[in-house]
């Protein structure tokens, strides 16, 4: 018995470390992505970047961040590529010569999460400054990531269409952390929140939240891929990081992005060409 | 442990008014005190009389506010000074280790430590115990360790606080015996002892110490048969307050 | 609810699968290394700070047991921004490997092991000072002296930072990136889990890294004990 534990030990450390040293050789092989909490905590990552892996060779290392934090990453040359979800901003990096370009990727939309009870009646929403107005009219608890993502960057943007201020309000909460965080603080105590889909869709800990209101096109929540400028910081992978853009919008990369679902749903959806 | 310490000129010590009073209060009231090459010399006197303290300023612990100390006419040299505590310390290691820390500062190779601290080791009766640990040992063995860890820095004068304090009677014979080779191994010691039997058998010469003070410092035989103090007659006669040893 | 979840955890224990083995190999890669250089920085330094008579003293003393409590995620910003490709040392390109959550958490390690070190030692020095000063030890010769018979009770540093580079979060996430199979360890993938609202996952997980923990204390606890009965 001692034995076996014993032996099983030693294939455990060795484990360790040719782990370690496989690591080592395949670093030449490989690109930093930052990107953000949503596409990493969906679960669209594990199941897209092992296919791309297979065909290039190339591993992809996700740094998870909210949009705004993966941007300031590519601005200090962190990261080779980058996959957001805020237009605004990316646009304004590539104009300010931090990224050689960006591409439509893929889009999939956000939803108002709330609890099951509704009482700011948000299921009765007509569009989406109705659902947010109500829930300000009500002075329902609302949970706000507060972290500088995209999809704060949308949140913000739908209270300004929908003429609330609702900062310094004593029902909106600012959280200053990740999706995932978030809908944990917002089932913990029966609060509204905004989500992409794709996190709500992985996520759990749901308890009594349910989607309350989807489907306006102005939930549209598009992300976008940035090669970050190897001109600024040469040491950018430049090759390996434009296969994996080129990949992505490539006809099979858009069929792995595709192909992710969770429960039969698309998470989801390539952009148009 | 062959061949007797070098070095230039280290006695007579020349002992002069030597003062301390810490705090406003005279603990040292100005000692005077002659040391010679060789020989025992036994520190005699009621607790509190300063006997330790002196001990503490010729091996450079304390430094007086006042008075001189004279090493055969220069300061006191860089090695050559031991003193052994009442308490020695022992350090987490095998009895070897232990013996052989003195010489840490002479940077000598690991191998002549070793042959050195064995034959010391074997010369106070603890060769057997070399590999046990020193915490382990009984009182009178880590008082032995700690003469054998002084004797082999081969001291020139070697300082004794009370080494028999709490040993029972075989133990301070055999710390006797050993305290007897080394002063026949050439070093001069002053000691520290309650115990007058004791003083009796090792001393040369004997200094009674009170009140911060030298009284007299007497050839042995003289002390106990005329002292010339009345301080020293009735601590003889058992009148001053001590602690019973004998 | 937390019962549910505890249960679920349970099971999912019995299911774990090489890429938890994977994880828990880079925490404890990461967290030995970084022990391992505060070992060798943080126990001398705590004893030269122990032993050594400068002006300054009580005060440096009063910043190391200040820095114990030092944030983990300060630490890791401050290392972000000096692996940063933009930082000073960007150009070893450092930042979201291995390497850089070492250095991190070995910055993270260094103050507490130091300031136990500085405690532990100074109780000893106090008893051993004026014999080691009589012997003629150099200032340096009584820290290794030192250092060498405190060698037990110094385990308890070692433990210490030990547990708090194990289980700090902050520092690796920053500069590790919890990037998959590359960065991952224990604690972040732990923070993803509950991020991900699989908290029987993210249970299962800490039970892992408490028992981890708690095992290495027992070996270190039976160590100190064997020890100190062999040394007195």
């Amino acid at each position: 018995m001692a034995h076996e534990l014993l032996k099983r030990i030693r294939v455990a450390v060795l484990g360790v470390v040719l782990a370690g040293a496989a690591q080592a050789a395949t670093a030449a092989e490989s690109i930093v992505l930052a990107s953000t909490t949503s596409t990493e905590q969906s679960g669209l990552f594990a199941h897209i970047l092992p296919i791309f892996e297979k065909t290039s060779g190339i591993s992809v290392k996700v740094v998870a961040l909210g949009t705004g934090q993966a941007l300031d990453v590519g601005r200090r040359g962190d990261a080779d590529a980058l996959l957001v979800h805020d237009r605004a901003a990316e646009d304004k990096f590539v104009a300010e010569g931090y990224g050689s370009y960006r591409r439509d990727v893929m889009y999939n939309d956000f939803v108002v999460v709330g609890p099951t009870a509704d009482p700011a009646a948000v299921r009765a929403s007509s569009d989406t400054s109705d659902a947010f107005r109500r829930i300000a009219g009500k002075a329902a608890t609302f949970i706000s990531r507060a972290d500088k993502s995209g999809t704060h960057a949308a949140e913000l943007r739908f209270w300004k269409a929908a003429a609330i201020e609702p900062v310094g309000q004593s029902w909106y909460k600012e959280a200053g952390t990740g999706m995932g965080p978030t809908l944990n603080m917002a089932a913990g105590v029966d609060a509204y929140t905004l989500s992409d889909r794709g996190t709500w869709a992985n996520f759990k800990n749901r308890q009594n939240l349910a989607i309350l209101y989807a489907g306006d096109p102005k939930l549209f929540n598009p992300y976008g891929a940035i090669l970050v400028n190897p001109d600024r910081h040469p040491h950018v992978k430049k090759a390996a990081a434009e296969r994996f853009i080129d990949w992505l919008t490539s006809d099979a990369g858009r069929e792995a992005i595709a192909s992710y679902r969770i429960g039969g749903e698309q998470l989801f959806f390539p952009s148009p060409r | 442990m062959s061949g007797g310490p070098g070095g230039g000129a280290m006695f007579p010590i020349r002992v002069r008014g030597l003062c301390h009073a810490p705090n406003g209060r005279e603990l040292l009231s100005g000692v005077d005190l002659d040391l010679g090459d060789e020989g025992i010399t036994v520190l005699l006197g009621p607790n509190g009389a300063g006997k330790t303290l002196l001990l503490r300023a010729l091996c450079g612990l304390l430094v007086p506010c006042s008075g001189t100390l004279d090493w055969g006419g220069g300061a006191r040299p860089e090695r050559g000074v031991m003193m052994v505590f009442q308490n020695p310390m022992m350090l987490r290691a095998s009895v070897l280790a232990n013996a052989v820390l003195g010489l840490k500062p002479l940077n000598l190779s690991r191998h002549d430590c070793r042959g050195s601290g064995m034959a010391v080791l074997e010369r106070v009766g603890l060769a057997h115990r070399a590999h046990d640990s020193a915490r382990l040992l009984s009182g009178g063995e880590q008082q032995r360790l700690a003469l054998a860890r002084a004797w082999l820095t081969r001291p020139r004068l070697l300082l004794l606080d009370e080494p028999t304090a709490s040993l029972d009677p075989s133990a301070t014979a055999e710390v006797e015996r050993i305290v007897r080779e080394i002063r026949t191994d050439g070093t001069r010691i002053l000691m520290v002892t309650h115990n007058l039997g004791q003083a009796t058998r090792l001393a040369d010469d004997i200094v009674f110490m009170s009140g911060g003070r030298v009284h007299e410092h007497t050839p042995t035989r003289r002390f106990f048969s005329r002292p010339q103090s009345d301080e020293a007659r009735r601590f003889i006669q058992g009148e001053l307050p001590w602690r019973m040893s004998f | 609810m937390f019962a549910s979840t505890l249960t679920d955890a349970i099971r999912l224990l019995a299911t774990f699968d090489h890429r938890v083995a994977e994880i828990v190999g880079l925490s404890l890669q990461v967290s030995g290394g970084a022990v391992v250089l505060g070992t060798l920085i943080g126990l001398p330094l705590g004893a030269c700070i122990a032993v050594g008579r400068f002006p300054g003293k009580s005060g440096v003393s009063v910043l190391i047991n200040a820095l114990m409590g030092l944030p983990s995620v300060v630490v890791g910003v401050v290392v972000y921004l000096l692996l940063s490709r933009s930082g000073p040392f960007g150009a070893f390109g450092l930042l979201y490997t291995p390497l850089a959550m070492v250095a991190a958490q070995t910055l993270l390690v260094v103050p507490l092991m130091a300031a136990i070190a500085r405690q532990v030692v100074e109780d000893a020095w106090q008893r051993y000072a004026e014999e080691l000063q009589v012997m003629r030890f150099t200032w340096w010769q009584s820290v290794t002296t030192l250092l060498h018979d405190c060698r037990h009770s110094l385990l308890v540093a070692v433990l210490a930072g030990l547990g708090r580079a194990m289980s700090e979060v902050g520092a690796v996430m920053i500069v590790g990136g919890n990037i998959d199979r590359a960065t991952r360890v224990m604690t972040t993938a732990i923070a993803l889990e509950t991020s991900k609202g699989d908290l029987p996952l993210a249970i299962a997980l800490g039970i892992v890294l408490i028992a981890l923990i708690l095992a290495l204390n027992a070996v270190a606890f039976g160590l100190r004990h064997w020890a100190m009965r062999r040394y007195g």
